[in-house]
């Protein structure tokens, strides 16, 4: 991979860390309400498949969403603003944090019932073969959705109808506080077998190996192979979402996975090919603080919707 | 004239959208076939598989894959093999189709066909799963637009205008109906969503309605002519609904009597009933009355399904009451 490359992807791994981290402490100023779920521990596959990704590829995801909102380029102003329920907001302060989009960039968005966007992936994917175009549709979910009928009902459609879906498995081990053996009766992988697909595991903390895997998949996609099925697995060093005891899991469990750290393992790479040193890693880290700060600002002073908006966009006005 | 089936006229809407328009497309469980009211009969042989397009028996992935292809610009019509099913997929009606609009600005011009309503005979009725009346479900999720045609000449007009439509649209096609016909015109012509119909014009009392009752709601009020001058008023749909045109009715003959095969209890007729209590209270010369399916599953057989549905008689009687106050 090219030096740009990897810095790029650096840059961006750390924005989205930098900007979750932000995101927890203006939750507990008071200044986001609601629920928010942090991508932190996961940053490498929104970034590593988002780069893999065409330009007429789509992205739909489940709530922890403000990692792929990123990644594929949304406004970060925008993204804080809708966090924080203001006006200028990706969704104008109505979607908040589980459901940000950004249709512009074929981001279709964050879904908060669990599963309930599969099947949109699957109509997207029927759309793009009914114009007969080579677009695919990058659908992630996290391990728990493997569970819930959506998954079931969408992985055969696209199968039966050879569907240009690329189904990204987010394992990060746990369903809320249940983990994935107490919740699913088979391995993840099987369930891909049983709807046609080989399906791959893949190590979800190197950007490289997620970037690579992407890649293959959706070039298979493209030669008229039908969906694809990556589980990649990861670790969510925060609570499921803000407020989690995580009294499910050892301090220890946490501490061993943080040693994959996903920037940590980028990081070494880096420095270890040469790529970039020390100091210009930190030149990046600052880079990005500024932006942090910048959207912050932005979203702080913005303007909240104003009263008549409740009523507005409900439907199409003719 | 030329005159038409309800079943025919929607096959024709739905014949005449996908010619003048290659986005429009149907997703559905045995369509190609015919559907089990054979409304999609022979339009595989027109427009190919690839637009006439057979499905698993999957509501959730059926209804939420036609939000997607509409989310891309198509303009999909699903068909739901009865209205009872459309509880498999009510989770993506509600919370995704309902609500992408509200939090994108992305239109959704979704259309959902799905026979509705019990069909009773001699021998028994379709029972508990494939008779229900739905539409109040619908009805009380914002971002979702209900149609129930009542006539052959509006289930072609009121679909080829849910199709045009840039909103998700529920059009719930009246089982008891599909056989009568009525006048349709050729071509494409458009019932706008949201007008009611008035199908009698009557000073004494207005009878509210829409769907399968409105037929016999007019031959209630044509019994009772002479005894009472009846007005009958077709919704055609109920979101949008047409308020003006229920408080121009009920200002107009002061006795309202609301009916509906749905079942009772929080049935679309109480909404009716409390918009005209709020808005139209000083006009009214009796209570607003309802008459709908009672508060209970459809049952299959005979000798109940017989006391089920509202018909002629109870219509001619709780005409005779409420003229009484």
């Amino acid at each position: 991979m090219d030096k740009e490359t990897l810095l790029d992807w650096y840059r961006q791994m750390v924005l989205i860390r930098r900007f979750e981290q932000r995101s927890a402490e203006l939750y507990q100023q008071g200044k986001i309400g609601g629920f928010l779920h942090l991508y932190i521990g996961q940053e490498a596959i929104a970034v590593g498949s988002i780069a893999a990704k065409a330009e007429g590829d789509h992205v739909i995801t489940a709530y922890r969403d403000h990692g792929h909102a990123i990644a594929v380029g949304a406004d970060l102003n925008a993204v804080m603003a809708e966090l924080l329920g203001k006006q200028t907001g990706v969704s104008m302060g109505k979607g908040g944090s589980m459901h940000l989009a950004d249709v512009s960039r074929r981001y279709w968005g964050g879904y908060a019932v669990v599963g309930g966007h599969l099947p949109l992936a699957t109509g997207i994917a029927l759309a793009e073969q009914y114009r007969e175009t080579e677009n695919a549709v990058l659908c992630y979910m996290g391990d728990g959705a493997t569970n819930i009928g959506y998954f079931h009902e969408s992985l055969n459609l696209a199968g039966v109808w050879q569907l240009p879906v690329l189904w990204i498995i987010e394992n990060n081990n746990y369903g809320m506080g249940t983990s994935v053996d107490r919740a699913s009766a088979a391995p993840i992988l099987d369930k891909a077998k049983a709807y046609g697909m080989n399906g791959e595991q893949i190590d979800g903390m190197n950007v490289m190996e997620v970037y690579e895997t992407t890649q293959d998949c959706l070039q298979k996609i493209r030669d008229g192979e039908g969906p694809q099925f990556v589980e990649m697995i990861t670790y969510r060093y925060e609570g499921h979402s803000m407020g989690d005891p995580l009294r499910y899991r050892t301090k220890e469990e946490v501490e061993k996975w943080r040693e994959d750290d996903p920037i940590g393992v980028l990081e070494r790479h880096i420095l270890d090919e040469k790529a970039a040193d020390q100091e210009a890693l930190e030149a990046i880290d600052g880079e990005v603080e500024e932006r942090i700060e910048a959207a912050v600002q932005f979203a702080e002073e913005s303007p909240l919707p104003e009263p008549e908006a409740l009523y507005s966009g409900i439907y199409v006005e003719a | 004239m030329r005159e038409r089936s309800y079943r025919a006229a929607i096959r024709e809407a739905l014949l005449e959208a996908m010619s003048a328009d290659e986005r429009v497309f149907l997703l559905g469980e045995d369509i190609e076939y015919a559907g089990v009211y054979g409304v999609t009969k022979g339009l595989v042989d027109k427009f190919g598989c690839d637009r006439v397009i057979d499905t698993p028996i999957a509501e959730t992935a059926i209804v939420g894959g036609a939000m997607g292809a509409a989310l891309m610009g198509l303009l999909p019509v699903v068909e739901i093999q009865f209205a009872d099913f459309i509880a498999a997929a009510m989770d993506q009606l509600v919370n995704m189709v309902a609500k992408y609009h509200y939090r994108t600005r992305t239109p959704l011009p979704l259309v959902i066909r799905a026979p509705a309503g019990a069909i009773l005979s001699t021998h028994g009725s379709t029972g508990p799963f494939h008779s229900q009346n739905p539409e109040a479900w619908f009805a009380h999720t914002p971002g979702l637009k209900v149609a129930l045609p009542a006539t052959p000449y509006d289930a072609k007009g009121l679909l080829l205008a849910a199709i045009a439509d840039m909103n998700p649209v529920l059009f719930l096609e009246q089982k008891a109906l599909y056989n009568e016909k009525g006048d349709v015109p050729e071509g494409i012509y458009t019932v706008p969503l949201g007008q009611a119909r008035l199908a009698r014009e009557g000073n004494d009392l207005s009878i509210i309605t829409y769907g399968a009752m409105l037929s016999p709601a007019l031959r209630a009020a044509d019994l009772l002519d002479g005894e009472v001058d009846v007005e009958v008023l077709d919704l055609r749909t109920i979101v949008p609904l047409d308020k003006e045109a229920v408080l121009t009715t009920a200002r107009k003959t002061g006795k309202i009597l609301i009916v509906h095969e749905a079942t009772r209890t929080a049935g679309f007729g109480a909404e009716l009933a409390a918009l005209i209590a709020e808005s139209a209270f000083e006009f009214l010369d009796g209570p607003i009355m309802r008459l709908s399916s009672p508060d209970a599953p459809v049952p299959a057989a005979p000798e109940l399904a017989g006391y089920y549905l509202p018909d002629v008689n109870e219509i001619v009687t709780a005409v005779r009451r409420l003229s009484a106050y």
